[in-house]
């Protein structure tokens, strides 16, 4: 018979009925997510992220936007409303590493492609008060000047395509002369303006 | 989810909710007093000692609620491919949310969009709708107040690129707007774009130097008037604005206009059809509308 005092006493043994139990948690509810088509199995007509988008996605990550921005469209009337249809993970089925996050001090921008034009894109991230007098958001006026050197496309999209994206190597041999010599802004616009717009299974009217 | 990783799922959450219960029992089977005793455990740390009592039952039974509760819980929401007696799931529950909403405000929204836009200006409440939705989804570009930014028109001057009768309004909201003023750098060269400037700061009586406008004159006759007409002031069906106002897109500086002919402007309004219904934008465009015909 299994004596309180055994379990107490023994540290080592404590420590093993604690993991057995916890990781029961995590074998029941993420060990299946691996393995299940909903997760698993791109949505239907997804395409990939251009070149420019990709380095735009790799600045959206290096500037801290997902620090202030979700993207992740919670299923309730008062997101769908605003933002449009609920996020469903196999959207990010290729999104490496995935930028849902859970803080938001500014917008979701899940679905924010093609709500504003380039132009608006660009005023706002010169100078977010130009365009938005009450807008906290900081400032990003060297994304203007940086300029995209390419050096690096091709190795991202050979690790993405190792990790289920489905980019070729005529892909990654092209990426270099799409980038090359842009400034880092119109990566960033592109990608801003692709989010959502990777597929178009939903409506996102309301 | 395959049936697999349904039993997979089921059979790691009996295991541990069985196990945590036995767990339980059989720990507190082997507790050697049933009742409040004297008796130590026997170690003793800096004189302070043990007694050896038992769980006091409330605390045992808090546990045996907890577990009743993980199967009342399992029971009421289901588990992986098992619905439970709720029928629960986050999009059900989002559904019915919707659902809700469309009862409720559908017919608000149908008996404004039976009016006019014109009809729904004696409408405050429906205004104040239009109002909302504007400071949700316009409000980014044009402003809060509706009086705009450096290359995002003033909704409130009834000044109008494309024309501001309320049918033409709702095709704006409804399909978006491409601005497409052409680059004339290379065709002017330099001082052909500050001639031209010149000339266009002349139409609307801003200081200007006299001798490059009369230089300027001629070329604006010969690129520009297919769009903003001979005398300057504009199309409405191009979008081409009226450069003899006292109303700037994008400001009335010799270095703004010198820009604009350079470079070219290509100003977009999206479209808002994929976005908003169709009774959404009479609303928005009724609000609109009120804000210049007053």
């Amino acid at each position: 018979m299994i004596k309180h005092e055994t379990i107490e006493k023994n540290i080592g043994l404590m420590i093993l009925l604690i993991i057995l139990v916890i990781s029961g948690g995590g074998l029941a509810e993420i060990v299946p997510l691996f393995f299940t088509n909903a997760t698993t199995k791109p949505i239907e007509g997804l395409r990939t992220y251009t070149p420019l988008e990709l380095e735009g996605r790799d600045i959206y990550i290096r500037e801290g936007c997902t620090v202030c921005h979700s993207q992740q469209i919670r299923p309730f009337r008062a997101e769908t409303e605003r933002y449009g249809h609920y996020s469903t993970a196999n959207e990010g089925v290729w999104e490496h590493p995935f930028l849902w996050g859970s803080k938001r001090t500014g917008p979701d921008l899940a679905r924010v492609g093609g709500r504003y034009s380039d132009d608006w894109h660009r005023a706002h991230l010169y100078n977010p008060r130009d365009v938005v007098p009450e807008s906290k958001m900081p400032a990003y006026p060297w994304l203007f000047e940086n300029k995209l050197s390419g050096e690096d496309t091709a190795a991202k999209m050979r690790v993405l395509a190792k990790l289920g994206v489905p980019y070729t190597e005529e892909d990654a041999m092209q990426a270099r002369e799409q980038v090359e010599g842009k400034a880092e802004i119109d990566a960033v616009v592109a990608y801003l303006q692709a989010l959502g717009k990777l597929h178009s299974q939903y409506t996102n009217k309301r | 989810m395959s049936p697999f990783w349904n039993a997979w799922v089921w059979a790691i959450t009996l295991v541990v909710i069985l196990g945590c219960t036995w767990l339980l029992l059989a720990t507190r089977r082997s507790e050697p007093h049933k009742e409040s005793t004297e008796e130590t455990l026997g170690h003793t740390f800096d004189g302070i000692e043990e007694y050896d009592n038992p769980l006091p039952s409330w605390w045992f039974q808090m546990f045996i609620g907890t577990v009743i509760f993980a199967i009342a819980y399992l029971a009421l929401y289901g588990l992986a491919n098992v619905k439970g007696f709720y029928g629960w799931s986050s999009v059900g529950q989002y559904e019915e949310e919707m659902a809700h909403a469309e009862e409720v405000y559908k017919p608000v929204f149908a008996k404004y969009a039976a009016m006019s836009v014109e009809d729904l200006q004696a409408q405050p409440d429906g205004l104040k709708i239009g109002q909302r939705m504007f400071a949700n989804n316009c409000a980014v570009c044009h402003g809060a107040t509706a009086t705009g930014a450096h290359g995002f028109p003033n909704l409130t001057d009834n000044d109008w690129l494309y024309g501001g009768a309320p049918a033409t309004i709702k095709q704006t909201i409804t399909n978006g707007r491409q601005g497409a003023m052409p680059a004339w750098g290379a065709v002017l060269g330099e001082e052909g774009v500050r001639d031209v400037t010149s000339y266009v700061l002349s139409l609307s009586g801003i200081e200007h130097d006299t001798e490059m406008a009369a230089r300027g004159q001629q070329q604006f006759q010969a690129l520009c008037t297919a769009c903003h007409g001979a005398d300057g002031k504009g199309t409405q069906a191009l979008g081409a604005p009226n450069l003899t106002d006292n109303v700037w897109l994008y400001g009335n500086s010799f270095a703004e206009i010198s820009h604009t002919i350079r470079t070219g402007r290509a100003g977009v309004m999206p479209a808002h059809k994929a976005l908003l219904s169709d009774d959404k934008i009479q609303l928005i465009t009724a609000y609109v509308y009120s804000l210049s015909n007053k």
